[in-house]
């Protein structure tokens, strides 16, 4: 390539969430993207496609999403950081593999821009149906950290740390972006090289004959090697010992599993991460992620305009979910509202939090728009009667 | 699993050394804590990793330079027990994830090492579309015309007429060719052998890991468990003589004719062996010319 441009492209930029998760992605260090196009994830491939040989990477067409997150989870353990796109019906595809992921603890970044479900539905209207498919998705007990940006720099933002995430916890990492905040465009600012702050892999400093691949210390989370080097690692699907090897019995299953759960939980208070605005002495918070979370604003500053007594807080990463911010603010006041593009999925973890302390109102919306404000706003006036 | 904690060799013996009866000669090769294997008395499927570590032995290819993916089945525990850098994928996803790791680790040799059923059903999307991009691995099937993990049942492989738990009365389907479905989707070196031809199994196997491409061997192996059970075939050794009275190598075949019917003859050999850049040649060639 003559006009290889690298990683970073330093500057203030005019570009849609799409566009600008490729380029976090790549701000972070990703040299390896499987891909299959569907919208509205379409638009992060073809800027990968376009932009990994100015990187040195590979960008690959998948025969399907089984195959692409197949392939990254193959790259990532390659020692490339590996990312695929992709929207709900390649979402369900790649649930299998993403249980790989998570059994075999590989870091990697899924993408996944939502469009109005089930099935085919909406492919170019935006949903956010797919935030418990993202929970619980995969068959199994496990958890899993997912990220939820509301506009294109914060796709470029939290795509780094969402790779960060990764490879500090050791498992595959969802951006649970929505068709609008992946095709909006708006100004995205890429900071210089000394501004991004990557995580490292976690590579083990024993020799091989001191190695296991699932051995932990108190953080739960074991190290990596670089494959090729000697250490014959053995990686399965299979409920595993601390030397990787297939044990398929209770006592491991009963040792393994609540350490992959653990490692999340345990470390939760690190990896939790929302945006509060007004809370202080409010009488109705109003909790909402991605897109939502910017028509609920105008909802809140109607509101505020007629005297009321209300707060916002806007899940960033939504899975781990804060549940301990969530029970203490149900003490303290007298609803939560929840606006979602769906007909009920984080109000359900808003509404065990609350645990009857505050009312719980969702504010539903079957897809293809945002939500009108009014519909937020009328909610808001419930909750407070 | 056994849990035994043999004790383990990492590097060749020094030549000379005269080894305990019970180990294997390339026990090196093999993960000896996790032995015996779970394959049942006369399975075809020891029989094609003693020819692979053979052929890993003889390639002459550093040991760490190797990296073995399976998918789900009996084939699938390949990776499991010999010892080189092993990945027990998914469900016949192995290709997928041999195509990720070879990717970005173009200097290891990737071996994907599993079943008919794991690479032709489930996983056929991701072999064809291997092939047809001609990416540089090497796909060790090993073909006992049947589900064996499962229990017996009906695979794209079991030939018409053959009883399986899901094809009580006969297979009605017509079964898969399968060197010719990857040689018409591009392959560039395809073989086929039993369980039986140890020697050419390993020879075909060096050859195909020696390849630049998409590389394609298939074992013919049995399972007496299940397969020659279920459609009354003796044991293992009688299914040994089968191949030895039935096989007929033929070089260069016309991929075409390769079907395997019930008990019929089984065409063996070197099918395929052409030249073609590879997946990573094309790429590098097409980004030279921007």
């Amino acid at each position: 390539m003559s006009k290889a441009r690298g990683a970073l492209l330093t500057g203030e930029h005019f570009m849609n969430g799409d566009v600008a998760v490729a380029e976090g992605a790549l701000a972070a260090g990703c040299t390896f993207f499987a891909g299959y196009p569907i919208t509205p994830a379409t638009e992060v491939s073809e800027r990968m496609a376009e932009r990994m040989p100015d990187v040195g990477g590979i960008f690959i067409q998948m025969e399907d999403e089984i195959a692409s997150m197949g392939a990254i989870l193959g790259g990532s353990w390659g020692g490339q950081k590996s990312m695929t796109a992709t929207s709900g019906p390649g979402f369900s595809l790649m649930m299998e593999n993403l249980g790989l992921g998570l059994m075999t603890e590989t870091p990697c970044v899924l993408v996944n821009v939502q469009r109005g479900g089930p099935s085919t539905g909406l492919p170019t209207l935006v949903g956010q149906q797919d935030m418990m498919q993202a929970r619980w998705g995969s068959h199994g007990d496990y958890e899993i950290i997912a990220l939820a940006p509301n506009s294109p720099q914060e796709c470029f933002d939290l795509a780094i740390d969402a790779f960060n995430l990764s490879e500090t916890y050791r498992l595959p990492v969802l951006m649970m972006m929505d068709e609008v905040v992946g095709h909006m465009t708006e100004r995205v600012s890429i900071p210089g090289p000394e501004k991004i702050k990557l995580a490292p892999r976690r590579l083990t400093d024993r020799p091989p004959s001191e190695y296991k691949p699932y051995e932990t210390g108190q953080d739960l989370v074991p190290s990596m090697v670089e494959v090729g080097k000697g250490y014959r690692i053995h990686i399965t699907g299979l409920t595993h010992d601390e030397r990787g090897y297939p044990a398929v019995t209770a006592p491991v299953q009963q040792r393994m599993v609540p350490r992959l759960v653990e490692k999340i939980r345990h470390n939760a208070p690190q990896i939790v991460r929302y945006e509060e605005d007004g809370i202080a002495g409010a009488d109705v918070v109003v909790i909402s992620y991605g897109i939502t979370s910017r028509v609920a604003l105008m909802a809140v500053e109607q509101a505020r305009e007629r005297g009321l007594k209300i707060g916002h807080l806007r899940l960033i990463v939504v899975w781990p979910f804060p549940e301990a911010r969530i029970r203490e603010l149900a003490s303290q006041i007298k609803g939560f509202v929840v606006p979602e593009i769906n007909l009920g999925q984080m109000v359900r973890e808003v509404e065990r939090c609350a645990a009857g302390q505050a009312r719980t109102l969702h504010v539903a919306n079957a897809g293809g728009s945002v939500h009108d404000p009014a519909d937020i706003l009328k909610s808001i006036e419930e909750v407070l009667r | 699993m056994s849990d035994s904690g043999s004790k383990t060799q990492t590097a060749p013996p020094e030549p000379g050394i005269v080894r305990p009866a019970q180990q294997h000669p390339r026990d090196w090769l093999l993960r000896q804590d996790r032995l015996p294997h779970i394959w049942c008395p006369t399975c075809g499927i020891g029989t094609c990793v003693n020819s692979f570590v053979e052929a890993v032995h003889e390639s002459g290819i550093p040991e760490e330079q190797f990296a073995i993916v399976s998918g789900i089945g009996c084939t699938g525990r390949v990776a499991g027990y010999v010892k080189l850098d092993s990945f027990h994928t998914t469900h016949g996803r192995a290709i997928p994830f041999a195509t990720g790791l070879h990717i970005t680790r173009p200097d290891l040799k990737v071996i994907v090492f599993s079943g008919d059923g794991d690479l032709v059903a489930i996983g056929g999307n991701h072999l064809i579309h291997a092939a047809r991009r001609n990416i540089d691995i090497t796909v060790i099937c090993v073909n006992n015309f049947i589900y064996g993990m499962t229990g017996g049942q009906l695979a794209p492989t079991t030939p018409h007429d053959a009883r399986t738990t899901t094809s009580p009365y006969g297979n009605y389907e017509y079964p898969f060719n399968v060197p010719h479905l990857v040689a018409s989707c591009g392959a560039v070196y395809v073989a086929r052998w039993t369980a039986l031809h140890v020697r050419r199994m390993k020879r075909a196997m060096l050859e195909a890991i020696q390849k630049r491409g998409f590389s394609f061997v298939e074992i013919i192996a049995p399972c007496s468990t299940l397969y020659a059970r279920k459609n009354r075939l003796g044991t293992g050794y009688d299914l040994m003589k089968f191949y030895h009275d039935n096989c007929e190598v033929q070089h260069g075949a016309d991929t075409s004719e390769l079907d395997i019917g019930f008990q019929t003859k089984i065409t063996v050999g070197k099918f395929v062996d052409i030249e073609k850049p590879t997946f990573l040649d094309r790429i590098q060639a097409g980004q030279a010319k921007h």
